[in-house]
């Protein structure tokens, strides 16, 4: 027997233990409340005390934000639309040529159109001075990472934290500090966006070819010359790279503060629109936030990547020069129009939204029509999926919920199925998967809820140990522990089921979306357009369909948790296949293989560590998507964030937000020790 | 060749690298001499790693010397450790008889920007700056005006073939061009001294012929000091008129190509030559003997003509040459039976392998 299995066999045995005992000491497996320390309430006692010490401080540096912030906000709203409209075309022509240019004018007359014009110069001005700031420090603190390697570790910490710990919790302290207003906004974004750009900048300096930074040394270059003239033109492609994610993020953060501003601007809108369950508003607003994300996103990408197949004739033919004169013109055009026209606002007298009363009734009348379907697929998954896994086999199967109950017998003969099958994994391939499936078998059974808490954390230590090693081990279970002892153990249970449930179903469908896309060019032409998509998409804009046809409620969190966590594994598992090494495709082919075995036998097993990583990725949306997905109604993580929020309760927001990021960064580790430990073993 | 004492340009004084965790530990004790092969097999033991072994050897001024071993040897080590990219562990290394590791920071950024040249194995060209940009980006560092440098970058553009692809961008050449710039842009400054470090490896045979043909042809022109780095054996001698090899870190054999395939110092050289044909590495003033007061024979013969070329005009019944010295020396003479011998020695190589 292998000493890895050991530990294993006496968890199973204390599992027993615990689910025996389970009716006589409840408190295996909720945790009483008795038992929690007062934490937050410390926590908020010690912000109290340090924020009157320095609040005047950041009362101050708000002010001094303030004034920008206003100015960039009046700019934009004072410049009238054929002025933008122009500006954007010539940068878009200049980014990538014809076809940008066109969808730029498109969008911006679907906004003006669509009457969000003023919002989205509200959201685009905040959104104007989040990117530098981010982009600033971005840049200097990967400079810093670069030459101190020595601080990375530190650095990349403060890095996960940064975009793991959900914005709504840091928006609490951020309000005591800085007071109300969209200072606030401002500030959570750049928090939010800075990460891509260090990482970037960091990748980029550290990725340069031994070969460039040489030939700079031997042309004799001082460390300032090497620096500006060779190290940063070279990392530049890289660097652009994390200025368009930092982009996309503080955009996506943006809309996100406007939660708690209410002010002018375009995720206001959303969000109150949806709150009035105005679906057609909410609607047209958030194609609003869809199209300004796709602009941005293909304008600063186009900058950022040098396209294979070269420059279009556009594109040159918009020299840097033509460029110039094209923002010059957008600003005397702007000029004239206000000098000459005064008191006209060019916007049209009343945007398609205000005659979206029809819109409003059809769709409603949509959902009540097929009412039948949403409500059975909601149902179906509700009562086959989410209470088996949230309550248990054991809890689900009773009259009220299932119509039956389980008998003695019942359950006897699911033990024994299980046990079977997991005989036969031990039997076919090694203990692992055999070990996992009864894992799996005895979570179905007692649902996350019923399962004891002290088995939970001493598996999750004891995965943690043999994977990574010690220091993992423990950094989860004092992790575990922290939440246990906060009285967010029923939360975090949630989460959990929520995410492992949303991950599950994006893997299953968006894998076999990939595995299709790896076949069929045709596919990968559709799916690649349409990741694209949602993957600039602000989280917010997913909650708007789920939430139209499904209602509030755990159903809905679930689709929307997997609409924005699907992309990875399609992403990743196209990839991996289609990159698997040519030479070991072809020798498996050559001894006779079919398609399926070459695909699970040869490709898939090659593909697993790219695929790990999408896995990686997928986690990481679904927990990040938690906290959004708390606004329509769930009982997790997220929703303790989100009530923390309404309470201003500064503790409660932060240590329910650190549990998220925990979550995060324990499975991003865990995985990539996997990943890692697989490819060294090949 | 020349037999009057050449100037040394470059000399290289028992230069060590060590990597490893205290490397300077094993250096600090000055006056003791050190026997090189004991101290690398207890640096080794102690879980270092001697890259560069003892390395000593002198450059004449408008010479190719090349440096050649196997991957790993350290020959691209000890280039570095020559311009100073790499910082040797002990040692010397005197340029123009001043101690290049005794130089500020200043003094060899002032160094590098007008003593000496690079080329890299690929390329290492700026992909931001078109083909203009990068050969004068040497110029650019040092502040000359934009029309002086762009003037001297075309001047050099020319000289390695590539009119009229100024304003293309690297990733646009094919890789011999791209080296090409890179050889315009070592050259940019005037350097008197050039080190290229495996610049050919990268290409493909056919290409890489072509581009050390072109490298002799602008060896002749320019007269430079070279240090040539490279594994390919073939390209080491044609190229070189005097040669070290490398093994682990160590210089195992200097000397001009002829020396070395006639006289390998050890086994290890021995088959490493193996392959060189003789006759074609062996050159008609390797093998002429002083006149002593024979007549000159008729048929004359340039000192750097190899055997091959001999072949033909034996056949046609010619015994002995008069080989041309260099300057204004006294004519050599080549006998026919100097030449069998060679063929007799390559025809006993070929039967022993």
């Amino acid at each position: 027997m292998e000493p890895a299995l050991l530990p294993w066999c006496s968890l199973i045995v204390l599992t027993a233990l615990c689910l025996i005992l389970k009716a006589d000491l409840p408190w295996l497996v909720t945790f009483p409340k008795e038992w929690t320390l007062p934490l937050a309430a410390g926590v908020n006692a010690v912000t109290d005390t340090v924020v009157t010490v320095v609040q005047p401080a950041f009362r101050a540096l708000s002010a001094a934000l303030e004034a920008p912030m206003r100015g960039a906000r009046l700019v934009l709203v004072w410049l009238p639309w054929p002025a933008v409209m122009l500006a954007v075309a010539a940068l878009a022509l200049k980014s990538s040529g014809v076809r940008l240019a066109v969808f730029a004018v498109l969008a911006l007359g679907y906004i003006l159109v669509a009457g969000y014009w003023p919002q989205s110069m509200s959201t685009l001005s905040l959104v104007l001075l989040a990117v530098p700031i981010s982009t600033v420090l971005g840049f200097a603190l990967g400079v810093l990472g670069h030459i101190r390697p020595g601080k990375c570790p530190v650095l990349l910490g403060a890095l996960d934290l940064m975009q793991t710990v959900p914005a709504f919790a840091y928006l609490i302290p951020l309000l005591l500090l800085f007071g109300f207003g969209p200072v606030v906004g401002l500030i959570a974004s750049a928090i939010y966006a800075t990460p891509p750009m260090v990482r970037n900048t960091m990748l980029g300096l550290d990725r340069m070819p031994p070969d460039i930074s040489e030939a700079g040394l031997m042309s004799g270059c001082t460390r300032r010359q090497q620096f500006w003239h060779v190290e940063v033109p070279t990392a530049l492609p890289q660097i652009l790279v994390g200025f368009n994610q930092t982009t996309m993020a503080a955009l996506s953060m943006v809309i996100v503060a406007a939660i708690i501003g209410g002010f002018e601007d375009i995720g206001w809108e959303v969000l109150s629109s949806m709150r009035k369950a105005e679906f057609g508003q909410s609607i047209l607003s958030g194609l609003v936030i869809a199209l300004l994300a796709i602009l941005i996103d293909r304008l600063t990408i186009g900058f950022a990547r040098k396209r294979s197949t070269g420059p279009t004739a556009a594109m040159t033919w918009m020299t840097n020069r033509k460029l110039v004169m094209c923002l010059l013109l957008a600003v005397a055009l702007a000029i004239a129009i206000r000098v000459l026209l005064p008191d006209e606002t060019l916007l049209p007298a009343s945007g398609l939204r205000m005659q979206v009363g029809g819109v409003n009734q059809w769709l409603l009348g949509l959902v009540r029509d097929y009412a039948w379907f949403f409500n059975g697929l909601r149902n179906g998954v509700l009562y086959c999926l989410l209470l088996p896994l949230r309550i248990g086999i054991s809890g689900a199967a009773v009259p009220a919920i299932w119509g039956v109950a389980f008998s003695p017998m019942a359950n006897v003969i699911y033990a024994v199925a299980a046990l079977l099958a997991s005989a036969l994994l031990l039997h076919r391939f090694n203990w692992r998967p055999a070990l996992a499936l009864l894992v799996a078998g005895t979570l179905l059974y007692t649902g996350f809820l019923g399962f004891p808490w002290p088995v939970f954390i001493l598996g999750i230590a004891l995965l943690a140990f043999q994977v990574a090693g010690l220091p993992l081990a423990l950094f989860a279970a004092a992790g575990f522990l922290l939440i246990l002892v906060n009285g967010l153990w029923g939360a975090l249970v949630q989460s959990l089921y929520l995410c492992t449930l949303a991950v599950l179903l994006g893997l299953v469908i968006g894998g076999a979306l990939g595995v299709w896309a790896a076949y069929s060019e045709r596919v990968s032409r559709i799916l690649k357009p349409v990741c694209d998509t949602l993957q600039t998409m602000p989280q917010f804009v997913f909650l708007i369909p789920a939430l139209m046809f499904f209602k509030v409620g755990e159903f809905t969190a679930l689709i929307a948790i997997m609409l924005y966590a699907i992309v990875p594994p399609i992403r990743y598992v196209e990839h991996g296949l289609r990159h698997v090494r040519a030479d070991v495709v072809e020798a498996v082919e050559q001894m006779g293989a079919t398609p399926a075995q070459t695909l699970f036998q040869a490709k898939l097993p090659l593909a697993l560590p790219v695929v790990m990583l999408g896995l990686n990725q997928t986690i990481m949306a679904a927990l990040s998507m938690l906290a959004i997905a708390a606004l329509v109604g769930t009982r997790d993580l997220g929703q303790a964030v989100y009530v923390a929020l309404g309470k201003a309760d500064a503790g409660m927001g932060l240590i329910a937000g650190l549990s998220i990021a925990f979550l995060a960064i324990l499975a991003d580790r865990l995985i990539q020790a996997a990943v890692a430990g697989n490819t060294s073993t090949i | 060749m020349n037999t009057a004492a050449p100037r040394i340009k470059l000399a290289c004084r028992n230069v060590w690298k060590v990597y490893g965790r205290r490397p300077a530990y094993y250096f600090d004790s000055r006056g003791y001499i050190i026997e090189p092969d004991a101290l690398a097999e207890r640096l080794r033991s102690e879980a270092h790693l001697p890259a560069v072994v003892d390395a000593t050897f002198e450059v004449a001024t408008g010479e190719i010397f090349v440096i050649m071993g196997l991957s790993g040897s350290g020959k691209s080590t000890l280039v570095r450790c020559l311009s100073r990219l790499v910082e040797p562990s002990a040692g010397e290394i005197l340029l123009d008889g001043r101690d290049l590791l005794k130089a500020t920071g200043k003094e060899l950024i002032e160094l590098r920007r007008h003593a000496m040249g690079m080329v890299f194995q690929n390329f290492g060209l700026l992909p931001h700056l078109t083909i203009l940009g990068n050969v004068a980006f040497p110029l650019k560092i040092q502040g000359k005006p934009v029309k002086e440098r762009e003037a001297r970058a075309r001047e050099m553009i020319a000289l390695v073939g590539l009119e009229g692809r100024e304003t293309s961008f690297p990733h646009q050449l094919s890789g011999g061009q791209q080296q090409r710039v890179g050889i315009a842009r070592s050259l940019a400054v005037g350097p008197e001294l050039w080190f290229l470090d495996e610049p050919f490896s990268a290409l493909d045979p056919l290409i890489r012929r072509q581009m050390q043909d072109e490298f002799l042809r602008l060896q002749r022109m320019l007269k430079k000091t070279i240090v040539f780095i490279t594994h390919d054996m073939a390209e080491a001698f044609r190229l070189a008129d005097r040669l070290a090899i490398m093994r682990a870190g160590k210089i195992v054999q200097i000397g001009r190509p002829a020396d070395i395939v006639l006289n390998p110092v050890d086994d290890y050289v021995a088959q490493f030559t193996e392959d060189m044909p003789l006759l074609r590495v062996i050159r008609a003033g390797d093998l002429a003997a002083p006149l002593n007061g024979a007549a000159v024979p008729d048929e004359s013969i340039a000192a750097d003509a190899s055997l091959e070329d001999l072949i033909p005009r034996l056949a046609s019944g010619v015994c002995e040459f008069s080989v041309k010295g260099e300057g204004a020396g006294p004519p050599a003479l080549l006998t026919a039976g100097a030449v069998l011998a060679v063929l007799e020695r390559e025809q006993t190589r070929r039967t022993r392998s």
